[in-house]
């Protein structure tokens, strides 16, 4: 793709134009899910397991029947259609089908006149239990065969050995992607039978395939419109409450709201897995790797979700960014009654890049080395195998320039202040500046861009010209991270119009853009925009004769020959484009294929001061630099890299959701913490270029990236402090202290 | 539900002597959660926010409306320090003392400060008038206390002799908005060390034995700093549960006790 | 129950459920949705709104506590062509992205340099730590607020 970028255009690419919805958002305007309501509407409540595994003996809806207000409770025997959903495997009943496998399964839904009715109503159902013992050690279920996937991959030499050899078991907890929305949705009757649904969701069409399936309808008698979102991170990509609305609605022919709140979200949507990593890493005298072998066991929790997928990803990134022509991994995703486990931001990489990272580490004190130099020595670049999978890299991936850039950023100055809030335990006074000690950490991650492993990953964009302005037409999902803009920068720059709207269709009105996840809404949905507009563009100047498009009209050398009225003089002009990336494949029985689309590469380094006697951690700073493709927007890549970073060191810090005997203890934002303001580290970046050969005008998707490499370079800037092995992120305070 | 929006003690008072069951309302930092989360339905409130004499405050008396903003520039400098933990800056605008006093929670951030000073606590009824109560007779469990049904907490009753040398410190998992996985209180008089700890016990606690030990000492040394902190990580009565463990609580205690002690004597 | 608040400088009356939060009443019974409920525990300042000039969460305010009340909430702070300098400021360093912490960082914000016109970095931390955002790191917002203080307001 060589479209010129104009200049005239205001807007365009390579600008930090602002955001269309930006003055809604701060003026309170904006309209997410959670806002939408009618007078007539009813409230939707569940009522949910109390036990993380037990067989349901009896269920009494008759008391809240019984209660005034109260339109309809359903339970399993209600569901229309297929009484399961899931997005790759339906395994997951739409209410308990007689066995709850997980701490808070649906098993009733409610709808009633308002909201606390439609609760207690919920909360009045008589159910029966017989508890039974919860599989809650991944270990055990993987012992047992209690898998969503195994996979395999053998490549090279499985006998090769290295002179130097590391191992470690590393360990990563559940974390929540805790957006600051709960889940809401809202289900219109249309009166001819069908439904109007307008649901938090990373991908509308995938929804609605599951949710017609459900409640056996056509597909036009259901339409998933793109609805206001409160942040996402992976928590909206499986179903929540979008059947049971639905079902409501149905079966009231009423409006119907649902809204969590904070403890039913929390197990209301999928998280990220938990992972326990066996590494062994071997490398010659010079430390160039010679092996890797690894055992990956991930708890995908009660149903299927994503499990596969993720699993896939970390296994084929769990050797990192790094060359290695023998590798050996087995990996599980295994079914337990834990809380069910998909999508959350970095998608199996960040696990893996935990492992690798910490033992790359390992490594270069084993050899007495850099760990940076070891990274650079090692590092993949375009035109290598993949370690892990073998594909080729067939465009440019700047390892070692993330690394020198990141290098190039200077050091903060030493602790050299009393005020508490420059210290761990900030204004809690906990510690000295004598108690402090400083680490520093590095780390580098490698995250596939799209669907891989053969999927058919695509994304529709549908650009018109009308009098009024361009129109791009769309159903991917805006969750924060800004492809609303960057549509409109592409569009405008192909086009050379300045006036962009992004218009969200339903279901209906378009095809599938895909999720909004896996990083690739740049790449594929502002893919099919770039592609939409120039075609349309193209077609207009050649039958205007034209060389360029401007605001205005066509113009041929100079001169205007058509003007924007002219152009539309037979209604409005437009061009639907069904966006593919180059085609992956499935792997073969030893993992080995070209699975992957694309690759990002990024690297982190942390600064923490640590009070290693109280365990307690302040991170200073993590800085980053990344791999772009092409900055579209760098004011929008900087908040995703600084927003990214702060989950990473969420992660390496403080987040965690514990469960025990598959029971959520800490379901509250009291007790699941996310970092604050004084939390936050102070970010400084560096963006690199290196143009991706599909992705429009060279861009690459950004958004996990960032959350990858941050947790181990912030653990191992930890480690650098106390001299601790620090094998398990979070890293708690009684880690560090040891005990 | 019925409500009364007090707009002075008596009426306040009035209001809980017909109705025992009521529920206090002040900065809404407790109750409110409780009817947010488990959609708990009070069927009597009575709000204090309007009573101006509960907001009165004086070196030695803290009216139990009295919020943490306030006290994070109030006279006690370890009262202050605590109440710039509590909560965030919209939790310290609308909570208060008396509520902290009240909910008792092992964790509530100004209970060691009262506990190391000494301080008691001022309720009242409509039938028997006002009783002070020393800190320990009223703190008897963990979120119990020794309110009668028809009393109000008004005040925090200061003792003359609390030492101007106060330190305190706070554990939690977050350096922000964070409860105390344990917090700790010394303060340095004329009759020696007072060390007061909590979310390590049912109640707020004295370490007794380390005072003592403290106390017996003409000089404080490395030694005895060492000591301090063994005999409080043994003093302490915490649990696990799943903010921390009690072997890290027991650390922790021991640690913000020799650290305090030691601030305290600079 | 009735209950009479000044809402954004207007006498506003509902009838509402005495014990819930000031934020359902302003959100469900006087159709101002803009502040945001995200944890209803006090936990996240998305719901942020004065209160008789004071910044508290609005979940933690009992509706009926609320009667005879001033309440500032996000859409008495600014609205389109008329922004006020916090929301614009916001805008101007890309510290929104969902949006969902945003009406809260903007009252809390206000009040802040209300109170404190020149805070410095970490007064802004500080002032701001009951605030959650989950989508920026807080870079944005801080240089938002940097630039705030920099110029006053």
């Amino acid at each position: 793709m060589t479209t010129p970028t104009r200049t005239h255009v205001t807007g365009g690419i390579g600008t930090s134009v602002r955001r269309p919805d930006g003055v809604p958002k701060v003026t309170g305007n904006f309209a997410y899910a959670s806002d939408l309501h009618s007078k007539d509407m009813l409230w939707g409540a569940t009522l949910r397991s109390p036990h993380a595994h037990a067989r349901l003996v009896s269920l009494d809806i008759g008391p809240a029947l019984a209660m005034t207000g109260v339109r309809a409770v359903l339970t399993q025997d209600d569901v229309p259609g297929l009484p399961l959903f899931g997005q790759e495997e339906q395994d997951q009943p739409v209410l308990c089908d007689g066995t709850a496998r997980y701490w808070g399964e649906p098993v009733a839904i409610v709808a009633a006149d308002d909201e606390e009715t439609a609760q207690r109503a919920a909360a009045s159902i008589v159910a029966e239990w017989e508890p039974l013992a919860p599989l809650d050690n991944p270990e055990r279920a993987a012992d047992d065969g209690s898998t969503f996937r195994e996979m395999k991959i053998r490549r090279g030499d499985q006998n090769a050995v290295g002179t130097v050899v590391v191992e470690g078991v590393y360990e990563t907890a559940s974390q929540d992607q805790a957006p600051l929305g709960t889940e809401a949705g809202f289900a219109i009757p249309d009166g001819s039978g069908g439904l109007d649904l307008y649901v938090t969701s990373q991908w509308v069409h995938v929804d609605h395939r599951q949710i017609i399936a459900c409640l056996d309808m056509e597909p036009d008698q259901i339409r998933c419109h793109p609805a206001g979102i409160g942040g996402a991170f992976g928590a909206r990509e499986d179903i929540s409450l979008h059947i049971h609305v639905a079902m409501l609605s149905l079966a009231t022919g009423l409006p119907v709201k649902m809204e969590y709140d904070r403890s039913e979200s929390f197990v209301g949507h999928v998280k990220r897995h938990p992972s326990k990593m066996w590494y062994r890493h071997e490398a010659d005298a010079d430390g160039n790797l010679v092996k890797v072998t690894a055992r990956l066991l991930l708890d995908g929790g009660a149903y299927a979700h994503t499990s596969r997928a993720v699993l896939a990803n970390a296994a084929f990134f769990t050797v990192g960014p790094y060359r290695c022509d023998n590798v050996s991994v087995d990996a599980q995703a295994v079914r337990t009654n834990n809380p069910p486990c998909g999508a959350m931001r970095g998608f199996g990489a960040v696990q893996a890049c935990f492992g690798y990272e910490s033992q790359m580490d390992r490594l270069a004190e084993a050899l007495g080395v850099d760990p940076l130099d070891l990274r650079r020595q090692n590092a993949m670049r375009g035109g290598d195998p993949l370690a892990t999978s073998g594909q080729v890299i067939d465009a440019p991936l700047p390892t070692i320039e993330v690394i020198d850039a990141l290098e190039s950023i200077p050091l903060p100055e030493p602790l050299a202040s009393d005020d508490p809030r420059l210290l761990p335990g900030g204004t809690g006074l906990t510690t000295p500046a004598s108690k402090v000690v400083r680490g520093v950490g590095y780390a580098v991650g490698l995250k596939n861009v799209a669907f891989s492993e053969g999927f058919d990953d695509y994304a529709e964009a549908r650009v018109v010209l009308t009098p009024a302005g361009v129109e791009v037409h769309t159903a991917a999902m805006e969750v924060g991270q800004g492809l609303v803009t960057v549509c409109q920068q592409i569009a405008r720059t192909v086009l050379g119009i300045e006036n962009v709207a992004v218009v969200w269709d339903d279901t209906s009105h378009i095809g599938s853009a895909g999720s909004t996840s896996a990083s690739r809404q740049t790449q594929m949905t502002g893919g099919a925009v770039h592609a939409a507009s120039v075609g349309l563009r193209d077609r207009i100047l050649e039958e205007h004769g034209g060389d360029e498009l401007r605001n205005d009209g066509v113009y041929r050398e100079g001169k205007r020959v058509a003007t924007i009225d002219e152009i539309c003089g037979g209604g409005p002009v437009e061009n639907l484009v069904r966006f593919r990336h180059p085609e992956t494949f499935p792997p073969d029985k030893n993992g080995q294929g070209d699975v992957h689309a694309g690759f990002v590469v990024a690297a982190h380094r942390a600064v923490v001061d640590v009070d290693p006697e109280l365990g307690l951690v302040r991170v200073v700073r993590v800085d980053t630099a990344q791999d772009v493709g092409k900055a579209l927007n760098p004011q929008a890549i900087t908040g995703q890299l600084e927003g990214g970073i702060m989950q990473g060191v969420g992660l390496a810090v403080m987040e965690e959701l514990i469960v025990d005997h598959g029971v959520i203890r800490n379901p509250t934002f009291t007790d699941y913490l996310i970092p604050t303001f004084v939390d936050a580290p102070a970010v400084e970046s560096r963006i690199i270029e290196a143009p991706d050969p599909w992705g429009p005008f060279g861009a690459k998707g950004i958004g996990e990236s960032p959350t990858i490499s941050s947790t181990p370079a912030v653990v191992a800037a930890i480690r650098a402090a106390t001299g601790k092995a620090l094998t398990r992120a979070p890293v708690r305070p009684q880690d560090i202290v040891g005990i | 539900m019925e409500f009364v929006a007090a707009h002075d003690l008596d009426e306040a008072l009035a209001a809980k002597a017909e109705q025992p069951d009521a529920e206090l309302l002040a900065g809404g930092t407790d109750l409110m959660v409780e009817v947010n989360l488990v959609h708990h339905r009070p069927e009597q409130v009575v709000s204090l926010r309007r009573i101006a004499e509960l907001g009165d405050v004086s070196p030695r008396r803290i009216g139990a409306g009295v919020t943490w903003s306030r006290l994070e520039h109030g006279d006690h400098r370890g009262l202050a320090e605590a109440a710039r933990t509590v909560g965030s800056p919209q939790i310290r605008a609308a909570g208060t003392i008396g509520g902290n006093v009240g909910t008792a929670s092992p964790a509530g951030d100004g209970l060691p400060w009262i506990a190391a000073a000494d301080a008691a606590i001022e309720v009242q009824s409509k039938a028997r008038g006002p009783r002070v109560v020393p800190w320990r007779d009223f703190f008897v469990g963990v979120k119990r206390t020794s309110l009668e049904p028809d009393e109000i907490i008004t005040a925090v009753i200061v003792p003359e002799d609390v030492p101007e040398a106060q330190e305190f410190a706070k554990v939690g998992a977050r350096n922000a908005m964070v409860i105390s996985t344990v917090s700790c209180l010394v303060m340095r008089g004329d009759d020696g060390f007072r060390i007061a700890l909590g979310s390590v016990a049912p109640t707020p606690i004295r370490a007794a034995a380390a005072e003592e030990m403290l106390n017996a000492e003409s000089t404080i040394t490395e030694a005895a700093l060492d000591e301090v902190a063994r005999i409080v990580s043994e003093e302490v009565r915490p649990i696990t549960d799943h903010r921390s463990t009690e072997a890290y609580r027991r650390h922790a205690a021991g640690v913000l006790a020799r650290r305090l002690v030691e601030r305290s004597l600079r | 129950m009735n209950v009479t608040i000044t809402v954004n400088g207007e006498p506003r009356t509902a009838d509402v459920v005495a014990s819930e939060s000031l934020l359902n009443v302003l959100r469900d019974d006087l159709d101002l949705p803009g502040t945001k409920d995200a944890c209803e525990q006090g936990e996240c300042g998305s719901c942020t709104v004065i209160l008789d000039g004071e910044a508290v969460c609005s979940c933690l305010v009992m509706a009926a506590d609320a009667e005879g009340s001033e309440v500032t909430t996000v859409e008495g702070m600014g609205e389109p062509g008329h922004l006020h300098p916090v929301q614009e400021a916001m805008l101007a360093e890309g510290a929104v992205q969902c949006g969902f912490c945003t009406p809260g960082f903007v009252v809390a914000g206000a009040h802040l340099l209300e109170t404190n016109p020149h805070p410095s970095e970490l007064e802004i931390r500080e002032a701001l730590s009951g605030n959650i955002c989950r989508c920026t790191g807080y870079g944005a917002i801080l240089r938002a607020f940097e630039t705030l203080s920099e110029e006053g307001t």
